[in-house]
């Protein structure tokens, strides 16, 4: 930072009268020169505020008008946290978001089943077994898929993934809906695949060589270096980022719109619909709900459940990537 | 006693040798299986784009690139129609356009400001960690809550009808231009990062101030970096769509945005509400959309990549 004092000091020290000949060259800084830096610093500083109060709003908006709803509705907190029905539009209308979270469970719980293993190991294939070319080539093909928006993949769902598991489920006698969980975790699962590998693959790659070389030079194989010393030693790494994966399939949205359709219901069965907190929303801003109803705004209430829930899936990843990493010098 | 202590090194040569190739190809697979998706997603759109229907033989490239320009040119001029043979994204792309424009004046400067106050500026200490946090949380936070922040605070202002928007571009930028702020603050962080800290002493040294330091070196070293990060912002606030169905860019418009205070739809919102459609005819429309959006899409992530490997001084 240019204090006035420091450019005043600048200014005295270059302006010796044992000097004449630099005396003009350098006038120190003027004032008007630390006032604008000043006036920069502070915008800057302003524009990085801006990011919390963003987070002030959505926690601001969504508290302010989940209070709202709970007035409205009259439906008690523990009504809506354990209600297993939700039914906004019956008389008396019923707000529980259990079906709802068991849909987002189901959601996240089977995406991951697909894409936490495939996403390691393609992580520790790049980390470990590619050779720098094709390496060179897969990492972007890796961030040009994570680039494809989402409702291209609940398209891709429609189009493709409900047919073929109708192809195959059908002559079994089992009926596929058109819109059901597995085709929802299926492409939840293959759209977080790259989030999984290139966060993973980040924290492999920098498991320093020294480590690798160490195994090698005791008589380890390419197998028993990847899987006992490498990946062990990026565990916190990979488990962050399969929280941050777990996250990102929580908070989808038009995927799993498209996928898995708008039936609140808890089932275990994976071919039927299910409901999740996202596509709640969507379905409550698409109908024709007014503002200021009940069933509107209960639209906030499960938002706000939804922010806190990634929310802590985020934080829970943030504090096992400090807490359990490994630091090597 | 030596012959009752059981050998302490068991080779295991055989399992070893075998388990290691075996557990390679998987990983291969693994990897491939990303590439195979974007083989199979690109591919089912295209076929579902030229209806499926074999008029050329698939190697016959240039026929059906031909069929297909055509269609992407008639979905591209033709306006929201529940009749599939004039149906189109005129409207949304207009829409998608001024959104971009918006966006990238709106969230840009604010962006690439704070992660310069965070990484030239701010003094080390509990303010910086604060934000820091703030916005690596803020980064994992669903897009559809962004749709609800700006549902009451652009669009609704909580009820005060002198400062609500209303279902305007405006709104809808605003909106975007929040979610994709983390992306940009950090993509700029990490560019800044990169530029080694003599650049800075030499500035310092020969007199400049911070802010000459800062605008006349550290940024333009870092631009490449922060040109990257941007472009892969902007390109996912064009994708998105669930933050847009809750500022109310409906599908239902026919008229053509002509300013920031006017009602809009965009290309993904478009596609959603065609894909609804059990009409089956829909599908080739959506699929004519996707194609629109994929090649804005790519093309502006191909351009990142590029720019990052091309022009990165500084590794």
């Amino acid at each position: 930072m240019t204090t006035p004092e420091r450019s005043a000091a600048d200014s005295a020290a270059v302006m010796k009268p044992d000097d004449p000949s630099t005396a003009d060259l350098w006038s120190g800084h003027s004032r008007f020169l630390a006032s604008w830096e000043l006036a920069i610093a502070v915008v800057l500083a302003f524009c990085a505020v801006v990011t919390v109060l963003t987070t002030l709003g959505i926690v601001l908006v969504l508290s302010i008008q989940t209070v709202e709803f709970f007035m409205e509705s009259k439906a008690g907190i523990l009504e809506f946290l354990l209600g297993t029905e939700l039914k906004p539009d019956a008389t008396p209308p019923k707000f529980g978001i259990l079906p709802l979270a068991w849909g987002t469970f189901a959601i996240a719980f089977g995406s991951s089943c697909i894409a936490l293993p495939i996403g390691l190991l393609s992580a520790i294939y790049l980390s470990e077994y590619a050779p720098r070319r094709l390496r060179s080539v897969l990492k972007p093909a890796l961030e040009l898929l994570a680039g494809i928006p989402t409702i291209v993949y609940g398209y891709l769902a429609l189009l493709l993934v409900t047919p073929v598991l109708k192809a195959i489920f059908e002559p079994l006698g089992i009926r596929v809906p058109q819109f059901n969980a597995l085709s929802a975790c299926i492409v939840v699962g293959v759209m977080i695949i790259p989030l999984v590998s290139s966060l993973s693959e980040d924290v492999l790659s920098a498991v320093p060589r020294g480590l690798r070389e160490a195994a090698y030079a005791l008589g380890a194989t390419k197998f028993e270096v990847s899987t006992r010393v490498v990946l062990p030693a990026g565990l916190s790494g990979v488990v962050a980022s399969f929280i941050l994966a777990i996250s990102r399939a929580v908070g989808e949205t038009m995927a799993v719109v498209l996928a898995a359709g708008m039936l609140p219901q808890i089932t275990l069965n994976p071919l039927e619909s299910l409901e999740t907190m996202t596509t709640y929303i969507v379905q409550v801003i698409s109908g024709e709900a007014s503002y200021g109803t009940a069933k509107y705004l209960s639209l906030f209430a499960v938002g706000l459940s939804l922010f806190v829930i990634t929310l802590g899936l985020n934080i829970i990843s943030g504090l096992v990537l400090r807490r359990y990493r490994e630091v090597y010098q | 006693m030596s012959e009752t202590a059981a050998p302490r090194f068991r080779p295991h040569r055989m399992i070893r040798s075998l388990l290691g190739p075996i557990f390679g190809a998987a990983c291969l697979l693994a990897t491939l299986t990303g590439v195979i998706v974007l083989v199979v997603l690109l591919g089912s759109i295209l076929y579902a784009a030229l209806e499926g229907k074999p008029d050329n033989p698939w190697y016959a490239i240039g026929a059906n690139l031909r069929e297909l320009w055509g269609l992407v040119r008639t979905v591209a001029l033709n306006r929201q129609s529940s009749d599939p043979a004039a149906a189109g994204y005129r409207v949304g792309i207009v829409g998608s356009l001024w959104l971009l424009g918006l966006v990238a004046l709106l969230a840009i400067p604010v962006g690439v400001a704070a992660g310069v106050y965070l990484e030239e500026y701010a003094p080390q200490g509990r303010l910086r960690r604060i934000i820091q946090t703030n916005i690596a949380n803020l980064a994992g936070v669903p897009s559809i809550v962004y749709g609800i922040l700006g549902l009451a605070l652009f669009v609704r202002a909580f009820g005060i009808k002198a400062l609500a928007l209303g279902p305007c571009l405006l709104a809808g930028a605003l909106t975007l231009s929040l979610l994709i702020l983390p992306i940009i603050v950090i993509t700029t962080q990490e560019a800044l990062r990169t530029v080694p800290g003599s650049l800075r002493q030499a500035a310092l040294a020969l007199g400049a101030t911070r802010w000459q330091m800062v605008s006349g070196h550290v940024l333009p070293a870092a631009l490449p970096g922060i040109m990257t990060g941007t472009i892969l912002g902007l390109s996912r606030a064009i994708g998105e769509t669930a933050p847009l169905l809750m500022v109310g860019a409906a599908g239902a418009i026919r008229k053509l945005p002509k300013g920031p205070l006017e009602r809009y739809t965009a290309v993904p919102v478009e596609i959603y509400n065609y894909a609804k459609e059990p009409d089956r005819m829909f599908q080739t429309i959506s699929a004519g959309g996707i194609v629109i959006l994929l090649i804005l899409l790519l093309s502006m992530n191909a351009a990142a990549i590029m720019i990052r490997n091309r022009f990165q001084r500084y590794q």
